[in-house]
Formats: structure tokens, sequence, C-alpha cells
């Protein structure tokens, strides 16, 4: 790992598990090259503090190449800190200057309580994937793929909102931890399939009660989701989500 | 899943926000209408004219239905608001909401909250005396609208506060009137613009003819411009 001559004090949030009230502690942090990304420059604090016989930080993170939406981390006001468009590994330590104080704060909703310092349960998510988010598919071998005539513009559209990583930044940012992003790029990427028909209504009522069942709250259409969410997911999604509900609730047995 | 609480939900509870908030809007065009008559230098007369028409019988119902409108959006906002405190129950120590949103889309609780004070002080000015106590004008008992109007105006606090609290509706119509079409599920690429483009105009042309009025009438009753 390089080594640079950055200067931080960073003032992080510490809570040994669900139950345990935390606190913020701070750390002094040197030797941070700007070429680091902003999980490595954690790797470099938490080597110290084991080196210290202190407990190391506790952070989500697996594939850092921003696709898998592990690492989380609220950084100076902000989810995945203050780039657009990026997650918090693919946040680099020269977004940041030398010599300053770092607030890095675990996803705040009731939904994601802290599982252990940056660390939450986002398993709300599975839970609502599991109401809704599946497909009928028919086994056997798979069937010819002009079967099922789908136009390049409902394809990409879909694929747009698939590209959703459930990381939860959008809950993050949420004034009210609403989870209307993620559920709507959900919904919206099956029911502009035609494979996703069969369980297009029952899947957004059944998704948006288990969002309901979960404590998230309402969306007040602030836009502060979209404008944080990593892979750029539109509002658009929470209008067709609205559409799709409103029509599924009124015809559905 | 349970189909009884399908009308019970979040979704529903902001369709109804939406629509309360889109049926206040259209009941401002029509409460706008009628007091900007207030400024025809008549002495007032087209607008009792109209103040009188309001007074009918079929009326009544319509007068019921716009305060079952505002009730509903009060209280589908405080039901809302008290479950969204409950979704984060620990704040963040440093927040850039700044960067990601609007401070008045975010405060559309507070900025509403002001609306419903002035609500009942602007109620208790004009709609409680014309509709139950009556008012007496100089010494006597009147109906005229358009008096009582002039006499309001007269204090310099009270078309003040008439006008400060035009821009909390500015702010509160700035982002209410888009967001009622979003949740509504009313986005689409080719009318984003018209309805945002409406919103602005609306957002800021009602409000400024609101706070105009008890501006012109002020000027006018202590002599600053001519009727």
């Amino acid at each position: 790992m390089s080594h640079g001559d950055m200067n931080l004090t960073l003032k992080i949030w510490r809570q040994k598990n669900t139950e345990t009230k935390g606190s913020f502690e701070t750390y002094p942090i040197s030797g941070i090259s700007p070429d680091m990304s902003f999980l490595e420059m954690i790797d470099v604090l938490n080597e110290k503090l084991i080196v210290e016989g202190k407990e190391p930080v506790a952070f989500d993170h697996d594939c850092r190449e921003g696709i898998c939406g592990m690492c989380s981390m609220y950084i100076n006001g902000r989810p995945h800190g203050p780039k657009n468009a990026v997650t918090t590994c693919q946040l680099h330590m020269r977004s940041f200057k030398n010599g300053d104080t770092i607030v890095i704060e675990p996803w705040r909703a009731s939904a994601f309580p802290v599982i252990k310092d940056l660390a939450v349960d986002r398993t709300s998510f599975d839970r609502i994937m599991a109401a809704g988010g599946f497909v009928s598919v028919n086994t056997g071998n798979a069937q010819d793929a002009n079967n099922l005539p789908i136009s390049k513009e409902d394809a990409d559209e879909s694929f747009t909102s698939a590209a959703c990583i459930g990381c939860g930044a959008c809950v993050a940012a949420c004034k009210n931890a609403s989870a209307m992003l993620f559920v709507s790029a959900k919904v919206s990427q099956y029911a502009l399939l035609p494979q996703g028909q069969p369980e297009r209504k029952s899947r957004v009522l059944a998704m948006v009660a288990q969002m309901e069942e979960e404590g998230f709250g309402s969306c007040t259409n602030t836009g502060a989701c979209e404008a944080e969410c990593p892979k750029g997911i539109s509002i658009s999604n929470i209008a067709r989500l609205n559409r799709e509900y409103l029509g599924a609730a009124l015809s559905s047995k | 899943m349970n189909q009884k609480g399908i009308f019970k939900n979040v979704v529903v509870k902001k369709y109804i926000m939406g629509l309360s908030g889109l049926f206040l809007i259209l009941f401002l065009l029509v409460h706008l209408s009628i007091n900007l008559c207030a400024l025809i230098p008549d002495g007032g007369n087209t607008f009792n004219e109209l103040a009188e028409f309001m007074d009918l019988p079929v009326i009544k119902p319509l007068e019921v239905g716009l305060f079952i409108g505002f009730i509903i959006h009060i209280l589908d906002a405080l039901v809302l608001t008290l479950q969204n405190r409950k979704a984060r129950k620990n704040g963040y120590e440093v927040s850039a909401a700044n960067a990601n949103s609007k401070w008045y889309s975010r405060s559309m609780g507070i900025l509403g909250t002001l609306l419903l004070m002035f609500l009942i002080i602007h109620l208790a000015h004009f709609w409680f005396p014309n509709r139950f106590t009556g008012y007496e004008l100089d010494g006597k008992e009147s109906h005229n609208l358009y008096q009582l109007m002039l006499y309001t105006f007269n204090e310099l606090w009270i078309v003040v506060l008439y006008v400060l609290v035009q821009i909390s509706l500015g702010y509160h119509l700035l982002h209410g009137f888009r967001s009622a079409f979003q949740t509504l599920g009313l986005n689409h690429p080719r009318y984003n613009t018209i309805i945002e483009g409406l919103g602005v105009i609306y957002s800021i042309t009602v409000p400024l003819l609101f706070a105009v009025i008890p501006v012109i009438l002020y000027l006018r009753i202590h002599g600053y411009i001519p009727y």
C-alpha cells in the first residue's frame, strides 16, 4: 500500500452491538496517500488500532469495485461521501484535503439497526425482495429469445432500474428514511419485462406492504435519494411504483 | 397479503396528500380571483356581490368540502410525519442535506405549520365574524365584507403578516405542486417540463398577487395612492 503525507482527524461512530448506545471516537491518522480509497484509509486505521491492542472499526465491504453495494458509511453528512454516483470503496482520499476532519456515521434508519460500529443490518431489503422480487420461471430449456418480444426502450429502462445494488444510500439520505427508491427500482425492473407480468400486481402490493412492515418512512419527493444513489437510479421509478400500486390496489382481488 | 391493509399504507396516504393538495391549489385560484375584485375601484361593490354569492345556501356544502379538504391535508401530514419520525429514531451528527435536496422540500411540515397558524388568524379576521358573530364597523352592525377588509388592513402589522406568510405559501407550493404529480404517478418526460414550469409560475404568481392586495388596500386607506 502506498504511503502519502495526508494527515486527517477521523470522528467515527463506535457502537459495541445493537443493544448498546454508541458514541463518537476521535482518531488522528497520518501518512495517508491521496490515491487510497476511503476503505483502504480505514484499513490503515484498523491496522494501527490492532497494533495498539484496540478494537478495530467494524464496517461493511466486499467487492471494493463499486458493484456489490456492501460498503455504507455516512461521510461528512452524505451517504458514500462528497462525490456523486460513487460507492464508498470508489471514493478516494484525493476528494479530501490535508488536515480535514472527517465524520463517519452508520446509515441511520429504524429498519437498518446498527450491528456494530459502521455496519448496519440491511436484511430488511432482503425481506422486501423475498416478498415480490421474483418471476415465475418454467423449468426446462431456455426458450427462444424471439418468443418474448420486448421493445429496446423497455429493455434499457428495466436494465437501468436493475442497476440498483441495494446499498441503502437512498434510505440513508432520505429525511424520512424511506425505501421508495429501492422498492420502486425493483418493482420497475420486473414491471417493464414480459417475464414480470404474471406477478405484476401481487408483486407491487406485497413489496410495498413489506416495506411498510419493516418500518421505512414515506416518500416526500425531496429527490435526495436520486442525488445520492451511486447507480443514478431515477425517481421516475417512484412515480412508476405509485402508478403500479394504484392500478394493483384498485383491480386486484 | 393482507388485502384490507392495501388502502391503509404509506403510498395511499401519500395519494391522499397529493389529491388534497391539488384540491387546495384549485381553491386558492378561486379565492385569489375573488380577492382581486377587491381592487376594482368601485367602492367594493363587485367584491361584496361576489361575497354575497358565496353566502348562498348552494355554496355551503362547498365550504364544508373545503374545510374537509384542509383537515384531511393537515391530519394526513401529521400521521405521515409521525410515521417518518419513527423511521429514523437516531439522527445524524452531521448532515449535508443541501447537497442533495432543496431546503423547502425538506421543510414542508414547518412551512405548513406556519400556514396553519396563519389560517387560524385569517379565519378569525374574516370568516368567523362574517359567518357567525357579525361585526361592527363605525359602531354599527355591518355585512360589508369589503369594509371589514379595509378595517383589517388599516393596521400595518396585519399587512406585514399577510405579506410575510405568502413567502411560506410560495415555498410550500414550489415543492407541493410538482410533488403532488409525482406522488400520483404523473411523471413523464413529455409532461415534466410543463408540470414543473406551471408549478414555478403558480408558486410565484399566486402568493405575489395575494400579497399585493393588502398592500394596495393599506396604501389606499392611508392616502399614499389614489383609489
